[in-house]
């Protein structure tokens, strides 16, 4: 029995793809991440949840330093991506953020056609020998971000001239397209309709079995939809972190519980 | 009565008009301010305004228009034998006017009675002798028609101002009166005068419309002349500008070509160095450089912008022309012959174009939202690829209309060229030949010693309303281009 | 156990390579090395346009200082009574008779004796070969000042009198031993006395404040040209410019933003405002000429005239950053007036144009250095080749009879042949560009002081 409960166990339990220990974030002199410490499974949807301002986004851009855009915002800690501190000085942030994707809040595509869209990234990292190769890749990503049979006859169409929801599915699958290990996701439905917001959580669902996937999100419901792991972040801090079942069933903190319950946030 | 005078009139009419205005309001009312239906000074302002404003009106028409009439009527008086051409009658005319001047100051300098200044005989006195002392010189002896021509353009203008000041006086009595009437405890003078205040403004707006207007018809009438003078297919053909100086036509070549192939080089090498200069420098002000290296490198290059172009000129003229001689004159490569050239007015001119390419580019960078270089950050490009392949294919529409107005601002410049290009009008080349351009024939053409009705000073108008089209063109193309291609992105 | 963990629609994740984050492959390498050439390009572009910058400025300035120095010659002239008042009654009217000849011969004495005095031989047997070395109007000089104190004849004075320009020259570097072969006016042998004299403290050079306030000169006479009429012409047109073109463009402006309906005849104006402000100035000029000189029959290259081109030409700006100001008033304040039951006129003229003032001054300040600098649409109205000789007279005067204004008056030096002009043309610039430079920074400051933040 013991031996079932471990196989179990094993089955359920995915590799460690991002492992972040002591994470402090300073914008000049305000406080904003306090001491957040996380494991972030592989092949499994994280979601990232808790009021407005409370930190999760500026975690989550933590994790491919898309902050370093920010001149004023300082990191400390440890952030291991497959056992590499990603803020070593040997790093360098463009080839990380090759294999950490990032789909934003607001879909935004680029003035280009649809093809040059996905493409951009392949390009610029090389990844494609020859054309053939760079339309396989297009259509492959098309495909996987569940959009292909939408616009396979007009590649050549701005990216612009696409519906809220075709954009951000469109994102997405530029996104996929340099082959990312992890995708990061902030508020990737905020701005669409039910509908697109049914597409995109579908797509998500069949994103996790091949990418780790954190998702910010200010549903609740849409966090208890689509995660396995959820985090709960309130002011600054990590409060819980756990199966998503456990933590929308049974929480252990009482701010996690007021949170749930509509109390605060 | 002078002008001046009336107007002084007309105003202190329109000053008595508040005060009375304002009294009989207050009156109408018992002294109660609180019953009036505006301030009482709305009250006085209405007399004056209906007092003064039609009948300053009236004024302005009058003095633009007089002149035209008697002129007219007096051309008549000149016996057909003594002119041939519409252009010597002009100068006939003129010479009537100097000596209906000339005696009409002589009368106000006490050398002349009324009576002797009216029959006065031109064999008995020495007239063109008494007109030199009163300050008017006369190139002939007057011919006994011009001086009764002179005689009875005195008595018309002496009529018609007569006239004036009566018409005037009884259109400010006129409104005086109305206006006086008018003013009760109910009578809502603010509105009145506040619709007055709004016709003001609106002259004032309209001063826009009537500036273009001045502009097109100055130039196409003075257009139609030349070509009256000078066939207008040679203008555009000819391949030659070489303007004789005995006037009146003739043995003139007055091709538009060559200057406008001077124009274009120039404004092509100007461009050649403002463009990649400004547009690089633009790029790593908005997107590399730090707050503080922009607040010092930004107003730096702006100070290029606020010097004038006669001290680019002369920097072309005394700097940079003998430095680039040094290099490629005669001591060096053997290609400049002189100072002036392409290359100086060209490489100054962009000088001066950098900071307009710059800043207008700097905007426009700035404009790309930064959701989109979010976008590229996050696939892992480097900020060169962003820039380079995100944000300038987003903002090139802004970038080309930037481009486009700068040259059009190269095509108009005129002092850098003046002193920096030289004078010779030269189909070539080689850009270190000196080679002059539309606006510096303009200026040469219309400062020079030749005669004003000749088709050599004519022709500065067919090159101003060229220049003209040309650069409204391109700041038109520029426009709709933005227009047309900034939709494309948000 | 991981196999299951593949279903078929993820091809593409296992096969890739998993490269180390620590060290950078190749690829990255390449793409760094063209991020810090285009970060390169960027830095060197901004220094080229720093360094042109700077090349003009020292330009301007090393050739310009010169013109604010001038050399005189320190003479003790002895004002013989017989020679300037042969009656000696002291009648003004009989000294004012004795022409400048007269005094030349005075100047050559005393020339000839300061010579003599630093021990020196004077090779020049006739007094107007020495003369050449001082300017040809000191004589002109010594007359006035003779006809101001005529009890001074008699005695022996000490006057300071104008080099001529090629001893000024030699003594700034201008003009050389070899380049006076070919000149007329001086010999190696005046240069010996002029080296030797300014050895003595004779030939001094000074501070020449008659450039900054003294009238232009003929073309001979480079060292006593100044810029003081013409400064006083631009200054004329600038009154005229602030008079014409601020009143009318707030009430343009102040029409456009607050009571223009959106109708064709509104984007008429405004399309023409727009197209305006893009013309170049000599159309302007052309503009001027047809209509205020021809036309209008105004005095050619008056004051008045100068100054109604430009303000057509300054509308436009003056237009555009009013109509800013006025856009930055919030609409709360009009709201908060018209509730009150202000009218909108009186919402407009007591309350939003107050609130705009200091972004209108603003704009005009800019828009008159703007007008300060213009040239070409002066040189169409008659200003050039005009040698602004006089002071005006009066104030009518001074905007009706023809003068010149700086830009004009610098090109005009520069047009001239002689090598001493374009000293002063730079030294004009100095002056204008410290008059730009003033009226930005006055611009600057009433920004910042009055800057609101809603």
């Amino acid at each position: 029995m013991n031996d079932m409960t471990k196989i179990e166990g094993a089955i359920e339990m995915n590799d460690m793809k991002i492992s972040a220990k002591g994470v402090q974030v300073y914008y000049g002199d305000t406080h904003a991440i306090k001491d957040v410490s996380v494991e972030i499974e592989d092949k499994t949807v994280t979601a990232f949840i808790g009021p407005s301002g409370c930190g999760k986004s500026t975690f989550l851009r933590c994790l491919n330093r898309m902050n370093d855009t920010i001149d004023i915002c300082r990191v400390e800690g440890d952030i291991l991506l497959d056992g590499e501190d990603i803020y070593d000085k040997r790093v360098d942030p463009v080839q990380l953020r090759a294999k950490v994707g990032m789909v934003f809040q607001k879909p935004n595509p680029f003035p280009k056609s649809i093809y040059d869209n996905i493409a951009y990234g392949p390009r610029i990292h090389g990844l494609a020998k020859n054309k053939a190769d760079l339309d396989d890749i297009v259509e492959k990503s098309l495909r996987r971000g569940a959009i292909w049979d939408e616009v396979k006859d007009r590649l050549h169409a701005p990216g612009t001239g696409l519906s809220g929801g075709q954009q951000q599915r469109l994102c997405i699958a530029r996104a996929v397209a340099t082959e990312p290990e992890v995708l990061l996701m902030d508020e990737p439905c905020s701005a669409l309709d039910p509908i697109a917001t049914a597409q995109v959580e579908e797509l998500i669902d069949e994103l996790r079995q091949s990418y780790s996937v954190v998702i910010v999100t200010h549903s609740m419901q849409q966090a208890a939809r689509v995660s396995q792991k959820t985090a709960f972040f309130h002011l600054g801090n990590l409060v819980e972190y756990d199966d998503t079942t456990k933590i929308f069933t049974n929480p252990e903190d009482p701010r996690t519980e007021s949170y749930i319950t509509g109390r605060i946030g | 009565m002078s002008a001046f005078w009336l107007l002084i009139i007309l105003l202190a009419f329109a000053a008595v008009g508040f005060v009375l205005g304002r009294g009989r309001a207050l009156a109408s009312v018992n002294g109660e301010r609180r019953r009036l239906h505006s301030l009482p000074n709305y009250y006085g302002s209405n007399v004056a305004m209906l007092a003064f404003v039609p009948a300053v009106l009236v004024l302005a028409v009058w003095v633009v228009v007089q002149p035209f009439v008697i002129n007219s009527s007096v051309s008549n008086h000149i016996p057909a034998e003594l002119y041939q051409t519409g252009g010597e009658l002009n100068l006939i005319m003129s010479d009537v006017r100097r000596v209906a001047d000339g005696l009409d100051l002589a009368v106000k300098g006490g050398m002349l009675t009324t009576d002797e200044a009216s029959n006065i005989d031109n064999d008995a006195t020495d007239l063109r002798a008494l007109l030199g002392e009163v300050g008017i010189a006369l190139g002939s002896e007057i011919h006994p028609s011009v001086l009764s021509a002179a005689q009875v353009m005195r008595t018309q203008i002496a009529t018609g101002n007569l006239y004036r000041s009566i018409v005037l006086l009884v259109i400010a009595a006129a409104g005086f009166f109305v206006a006086i009437r008018m003013t009760s405890g109910e009578f809502r003078a603010r509105n009145m005068v506040e619709r007055g205040i709004r016709g003001l403004l609106i002259a004032a707006a309209s001063i826009a419309i009537l500036t273009t207007i001045g502009i097109v018809l100055s130039l196409i009438f003075n257009t139609l002349e030349f070509f009256r003078l000078y066939p207008a297919k040679d203008f555009f053909t000819l391949l030659e500008w070489a303007p004789s100086f005995s006037g009146r036509g003739g043995a003139s070549s007055l091709g538009l070509l060559p200057l406008l192939w001077g124009t274009l080089y120039i404004s092509v090498v100007a461009l050649l160095v403002a463009v990649p200069i400004g547009l690089f420098s633009a790029i790593y002000l908005a997107e590399y450089a730090g707050p503080k290296t922009r607040s010092i490198a930004k107003p730096m290059l702006e100070v290029l912008a606020g010097i004038p172009t006669i001290v680019y000129g002369l920097f072309a003229l005394l700097t940079i022309g003998p430095m680039l001689l040094s290099v490629f004159g005669d001591n060096g490569f053997g290609w400049m012959q002189g100072q002036r050239s392409v290359m100086t007015a060209g490489l100054v001119m962009g000088i001066m174009l950098i900071p307009f390419v710059s800043s207008l580019s700097d905007d426009i960078i700035n404009a790309v939202p930064q959701a989109m270089r979010d976008g590229s950050y996050g696939l892992g490009a480097t900020q060169s690829e962003t820039v380079r392949q995100v944000v300038l294919p987003a903002a090139l529409p802004g970038i080309v209309g930037a481009v486009l107005l700068a040259t059009s601002r190269a095509l108009g410049e005129t002092m850098i060229v003046v002193m920096g290009a030289g004078a010779a009008a030269r189909l070539d080349l080689n850009p270190f030949e000196a080679m002059t351009t539309v606006t510096a024939k303009i200026v040469s053409q219309l400062t020079g010693d030749s005669d004003f009705a000749s088709p050599e000073a004519l022709v500065a108008f067919a090159l101003g309303m060229t220049l003209f089209i040309l650069t409204l063109g391109l700041n038109v193309l520029a426009l709709y281009i933005v227009r047309k291609y900034r939709e494309q992105y948000e | 156990m991981t196999d299951a963990a593949f279903p078929d629609g993820a091809e593409g994740a296992a096969p890739r390579t998993t490269s180390s984050l620590l060290t950078q492959d190749t690829r990255t390498k390449k793409r760094n090395a063209a991020e810090a050439r285009f970060r390169a390009y960027g830095i060197a572009a901004i220094a080229v346009g720093l360094v042109f910058l700077a090349v003009l400025v020292s330009s301007i300035i090393f050739k310009g200082v010169g013109a604010f120095q001038q050399t005189f010659i320190t003479l003790n002239v002895e004002l013989l009574e017989e020679k300037l008042d042969k009656s000696g009654t002291r009648d003004i009217e009989a000294i004012k008779k004795v022409t400048t000849f007269g005094y030349n011969p005075l100047i050559d004495a005393a020339l000839a004796q300061a010579i003599a005095d630093t021990g020196i031989e004077n090779p020049f047997s006739k007094g107007k070969d020495l003369r050449k070395m001082i300017s040809s109007g000191a004589a002109a000089d010594l007359r006035d000042h003779v006809i101001e104190n005529p009890d001074e004849i008699g005695k022996t004075v000490s006057f300071r009198l104008l080099a001529s320009s090629r001893v000024d020259g030699y003594l700034k570097g201008r003009v050389t031993r070899e380049s006076l072969a070919r000149d007329k006016n001086l010999t190696p042998e005046h240069l010996d006395i002029v080296d030797a004299l300014a050895g003595a403290g004779v030939v001094t050079k000074a501070f020449n404040t008659d450039f900054i306030t003294g009238a232009d000169a003929s073309e001979s006479r480079p060292e006593q040209a100044g810029i003081g009429v013409s400064m006083l012409g631009s200054f004329y047109m600038m009154l005229v410019v602030l008079a014409c073109a601020l009143p009318i463009g707030v009430a343009a402006s102040i029409y456009l933003e607050e009571f223009a309906p959106q109708n064709w005849f509104t984007d008429l104006i405004e399309v023409n405002i727009s197209n305006l402000a893009a013309v170049p100035s000599i159309v302007f000029g052309i503009l001027g000429l047809a209509v205020f000189i021809q036309f209008a029959h105004l005095p050619q290259s008056a004051p008045l005239v100068g100054g109604l081109v430009l303000t057509l030409m300054t509308l436009p700006t003056i237009i555009i950053s009013t109509r800013a100001s006025l856009k930055s008033v919030p609409p709360s304040i009009r709201e908060a007036a018209l509730g009150i039951g202000a009218s909108k006129m009186q919402t407009v003229f007591h309350h939003v144009l107050p609130l705009a003032m200091p972004g209108i001054l603003t704009g005009t300040i800019i828009g008159l250095a703007q007008a300060l600098g213009e040239t070409a649409p002066l040189l169409l109205i008659g200003m050039v080749g005009y040698i602004a000789s006089n002071y005006p007279d009066g104030v009518i005067e001074g905007f009706m009879s023809p003068n010149s204004a700086m830009p004009a008056q610098i090109y005009e030096w520069a047009k001239r042949a002689d090598p001493a002009y374009y000293e002063r043309a730079w030294g004009g610039i100095i002056i204008l560009l410290v008059f730009l430079m003033t009226m930005n920074i006055i611009a600057i400051i009433l920004r910042r002081r009055f800057e609101r933040r809603w």
